[in-house]
């Protein structure tokens, strides 16, 4: 949160998307977080994301729990609706505004301390009941609002600031989300932009509980030798599966890459995602090969990322409760009410 | 033998069926209940069962009441025993001159008897295992061979109990007429054994009228269909599963597009009640009508969400079905025990609204507006019912809609509204009256989106921690309380037929014994003016009761005199005039027992002056 909004004005020869939109639409107001916090290059994500797929900003609802990551929906998308609801609580209330109006696209944006302790149920929850949203977790492994206290993302025998051990075991948000079903699981870096803004452009795109995991270095209290989630453990131990260019259907699909080393998946609304694999052995349709490979490699203490699940033919919420096009929230009397007629009927019933 | 007189009236008596929960005696019973409203009798049923599926025991009353009182009465007339492990509570709990029925297959000491009561036998078991081979048949029949057996010895009409039979198995014939069958084996076998009828009759009347027999928690999910709920997140809890479930079941039946066939509402089983509360309030800030039901235990997990809600000024409505607490509690007993939980529910400063529906026929009303409420002032409503009302049957006003009514979505500012060049602050106070606009999300490009937040903010939803501007934020949500004062439901003033200088204030549940007491009192030569609180921010009527009154009593169902409490609290009187009579066993409240309750405390200043005389 900020007391500080960004100046309007900007460079008349800024580069503008399909919407005539400049990138500067998409931001929002200048973060207080610390100097180089990773969260921040999650935002400058997020905005590089939406602008590429020409959104508009307003048909976006950017919901929060509480927390630094939950600070950072103010940060970006400055003329859409945001939320900051309550602590770990952010899954149910974004189910909620899902439900209620279908049409707009839904960010749901939190931490490893918003969804890995409080809000475990809920982010399992929400994932489970597919609703159509992109779920990120800005993951530091540690609590730096209430000042170094160890989340339960944090690795075990991994190291706080003031050099003590964390005995207990981790919580990989991502085993979780393959386990529970969702359509898109993602894991990135939030210093790797490359591959973490087309993933957060395929998850926007992908109908159905997409899920990104990004390890996200906390500057002040978790950037030290020892920690797991520092910038320099994750550049050391990072393994990406994959590379991601998302293609909507208006441009031609155009692979610069060597045959062999793309796949193509097709998704419900046309757009296409375009992997780059790197290790050749991958295949992002296959969940229990998923979950298999993501342990494997953390057993060796590798760090996985890229897309590691997709289900292009996914259902969301909405579908599995069988309703209505038109948004909940439009409808008005004349439709939802029975009327009096249907009432008398009701009362003769009951005698 | 009896040395007492038996009990003998028309259309005024009291049945208690004791059964074993899981039996399957539900159902016959509440056809026995049924049946004689098919009479013309109005009758006051209720469930007192346990917080278990099988083999506990269990109850269920009848109120056969000519006059109309639909509270309950105390006491029992006809008490039909059907289980052995509460043989002796349930003989004791006879009125004297009352009668025991019960199944004398296997004899009984003379010591199971009381002298003052009638006794009456039929051996259920053996005839219904002369009959039946299966086992599941003969615990179900059995139900109905004793409901043949009472119509004979109540000099019931069996045509309109085989009408009833016909309406429950229509289309399946063969549990028609097996059912029928059972009945007429107890009938006729009471007829060709017993004296009938007994002392207790059923006349046909016409006192039933064009009322309607309905549980407040149906009546209440109706309201919620009627209202306009979209969405519903609900987790199960006793007693207010059932609204939940009949949500469903009215949408499933009314709810449907007719091209399309699809849902216009979204009903969905939370994982626990701070989920389900979490997606009411999501869906209310994104503008659609949504609510939740819940109990004491409910309402506890979700205060942190209703603090957002008041602070942040999201519309939800929960419904509260109050059971008996603290804690655990008794989960299916009833209460008026959350008063004070959900008026000031969740940490700082907080006041919510509440409703406090009588019957059926108000919570339908009620909870229908609830919504209008929720959106007009962009808070939490509280619909609070109890298990008395919630999960029983009640005869009830038939429900009403107005074709023309439509929904009052409240300050919203719309695309227009914002290209027009409308101020559009968040928290901006523009009418003087606490309510500030709202914008949906989705609305406008580059106007009106704002951040929704539960920290502290100025009036353009800008995050400040500015002492004045926090405090400028909390004046306003005191005027917008003020405000709700003349939007919620008005108390309803009845006054004695002579003037007085007591009152009475009541609510919810309590109103039919209520209403039955004041009767008693006028007996016993004590007048009273009566208000009944139908809403929480009180009216100023309340205010000018107090002040016309010397000494008010306020009936509730708790132990602590919650709503004298915030009477008190709310309208700064002097308690000592606020005369708490209080009922929280679990039981709902009787006329018998507010009448001697207010009675005693009459009697007691009318002797006064002789005190003062004597010292």
């Amino acid at each position: 949160m900020t007391y500080i909004a960004k100046p309007k004005f900007h460079h008349p020869g800024l580069k503008k998307n399909e919407l005539g939109y400049t990138h500067r639409d998409y931001e929002g107001k200048i973060s207080t977080l610390c100097a180089g916090c990773g969260h921040d290059s999650i935002t400058a994500s997020i905005i590089e994301a939406c602008y590429e797929l020409s959104i508009e900003p307003h048909r976006v609802a950017k919901i929060s729990g509480i927390g630094c990551s939950s600070k950072t929906p103010d940060y970006f998308l400055g003329n859409s609706h945001g939320f900051n609801s309550v602590h770990g609580r952010m899954p149910s209330v974004l189910t909620g505004a899902n439900l209620a109006n279908r049409d707009l696209i839904y960010l749901g944006v939190s931490g490893d301390g918003d969804s890995a302790s409080i809000g475990f149920g809920q982010f399992a929850h929400s994932i489970r009941r597919a609703v159509n949203m992109t779920y990120i977790v800005e993951n530091n492994g540690v609590y730096g609002l209430t000042k170094g206290q160890f989340s339960a993302t944090a690795d075990r025998g991994s190291k706080s600031k003031k050099g003590v051990t964390n005995t207990d075991n981790a919580i990989d948000l991502v085993a979780i989300a393959l386990q529970l079903g969702a359509t898109f699981v993602a894991r990135s870096f939030s210093g790797d932009k490359s591959q973490l803004v087309p993933l957060i452009a395929a998850a926007i795109r992908h109908k159905g509980a997409s899920f990104i995991d990004v390890v996200s270095p906390c500057i002040a209290f978790n950037n030290h030798a020892g920690s797991t989630k520092s910038f320099d453990y994750v550049r050391e131990h990072n393994d990406a599966v994959n590379r991601l260019d998302v293609l909507v259907g208006r441009d031609p699909i155009a692979v610069d890459y060597a045959p062999g080393t793309v796949q193509v998946v097709e998704q419900h609304d046309g757009s296409r995602l375009a992997l780059r694999k790197l290790d050749a052995d991958y295949d992002p349709h296959d969940r229990l090969g998923a979950m298999t490979f993501l342990q494997k490699h953390a057993a060796k203490g590798q760090i996985v990322t890229g897309l590691l699940y997709v289900d292009p033919d996914a259902e969301d919420l909405h579908e599995h409760l069988n309703t209505v096009e038109a948004p909940l929230n439009t409808l008005e009397a004349d439709t939802l009410c029975p009327g009096s007629a249907v009432l008398d009927k009701i009362n003769a019933s009951l005698r | 033998m009896s040395d007492k007189k038996p009990i003998s009236s028309v259309n005024d008596f009291v049945v208690r069926f004791a059964n074993v929960n899981g039996s399957g005696s539900a159902s016959a019973n509440e056809m026995f209940a049924r049946s004689i409203l098919r009479h013309g009798v109005p009758v006051s049923p209720r469930n007192i069962f346990p917080s278990n599926i099988q083999g506990l025991p269990t109850w269920y009353e009848v109120r056969v009441t000519e006059d109309g009182h639909l509270g309950a009465r105390g006491g029992v007339d006809l008490m039909v025993a059907m289980n052995p492990q509460t043989w002796d509570k349930d003989v004791a709990g006879i009125e004297p001159g009352g009668y025991l029925f019960y199944d004398s297959t296997k004899p009984m000491p003379s010591t199971k008897f009381r002298d003052d009561i009638t006794v009456i036998g039929v051996p259920l078991t053996a005839i219904t295992n002369s009959t039946y081979t299966d086992p599941r048949q003969r615990q179900l029949f059995k139900n109905i061979i004793y409901l043949g057996s009472l119509s004979a010895l109540l000099d019931m009409d069996p045509k309109l109990i085989e009408q009833l039979i016909g309406e429950q198995y229509k289309g399946k014939e063969k549990l028609l007429s097996s059912n029928v069958h059972a009945l007429h084996l107890g009938r006729d076998w009471a007829l060709q054994n017993l004296k009938c009828p007994i002392g207790l009759r059923v006349k046909k009347s016409d006192k039933v009228g064009d009322r309607i027999f309905i549980e407040g928690n149906s009546a209440a999910a109706l309201g919620a269909v009627y209202g306009g709920a979209t969405v519903c997140a609900w987790y199960p809890i006793t007693p207010s599963s059932s609204v939940a479930e009949a949500f469903t079941a009215h949408c499933k039946k009314y709810r449907h597009d007719p091209a399309t066939g699809k849902a216009n509402y979204a009903i969905v089983q939370g994982e626990d009640e701070l989920a389900s509360i979490g997606m009411v309030i999501g869906a209310g800030w994104n503008g659609a009508r949504a609510f939740t039901a819940t109990s004491g235990p409910g309402i506890s997990l979700m205060t942190e969400f209703i603090g957002l809600s008041y602070f942040a000024e999201i519309p939800a409505v929960i419904m509260n079905i109050q059971r008996a607490g603290p804690s655990t509690g008794m989960p299916t007993r009833t209460q008026q025990c959350d008063i004070i939980a959900c008026a000031y529910a969740s940490h700082g400063d907080t006041k919510h609204v509440l409703l406090f529906p009588e019957d059926p026929a108000e919570a339908f009303e009620f909870a229908a507006a609830s919504f209008d409420l929720a959106e007009r002032l962009q808070t939490t409503i509280f619909l609070m019912l109890d298990l008395d009302i919630g999960m029983n049957h009640r005869l009830s006003r038939p429900l009403k809609w107005d074709d023309a009514r439509q929904y009052d979505r409240g300050k919203v500012m719309t695309a227009e509204m914002l290209e027009e060049g409308r101020d559009f602050g968040r928290y901006l106070d523009v009418d003087g009256d606490g309510i500030p606009y709202r914008t949906y999300p989705g609305t406008h490009p580059t106007k009106g989106s704002y951040f929704t937040r539960g920290t502290s903010r100025d009036r353009y939803a800008r995050y400040s921690e500015e002492g004045p501007v926090y405090a400028d934020n909390m004046q306003r949500l005191v005027r917008k309380f003020e405000t709700a004062q003349d939007l919620v439901p008005r108390p309803l003033q009845a006054n004695a037929e002579r003037p007085t200088k007591y009152g009475v204030i009541y609510f919810g549940s309590t109103s039919p014994a209520m209403d039955e007491a004041i009767g008693l009192l006028e007996a016993r030569g004590h007048q009273l003016d009566r208000l009944r609180i139908r809403a929480f921010p009180f009216h100023s009527s309340v205010a000018s009761f107090l002040a016309e009154h010397d000494f008010v009593y306020v009936v509730e169902q708790n132990r602590d005199g919650q709503l004298r409490q915030l009477i008190v609290n709310e309208n700064g009187i002097d308690p000592v005039r606020l005369v708490p009579i209080l009922h929280y066993d679990g039981s709902p409240i009787t006329a018998r027992f507010i009448a001697k309750a207010i009675g005693d405390h009459q009697d007691h200043l009318k002797v006064t002056p002789l005190r003062k005389a004597v010292s």
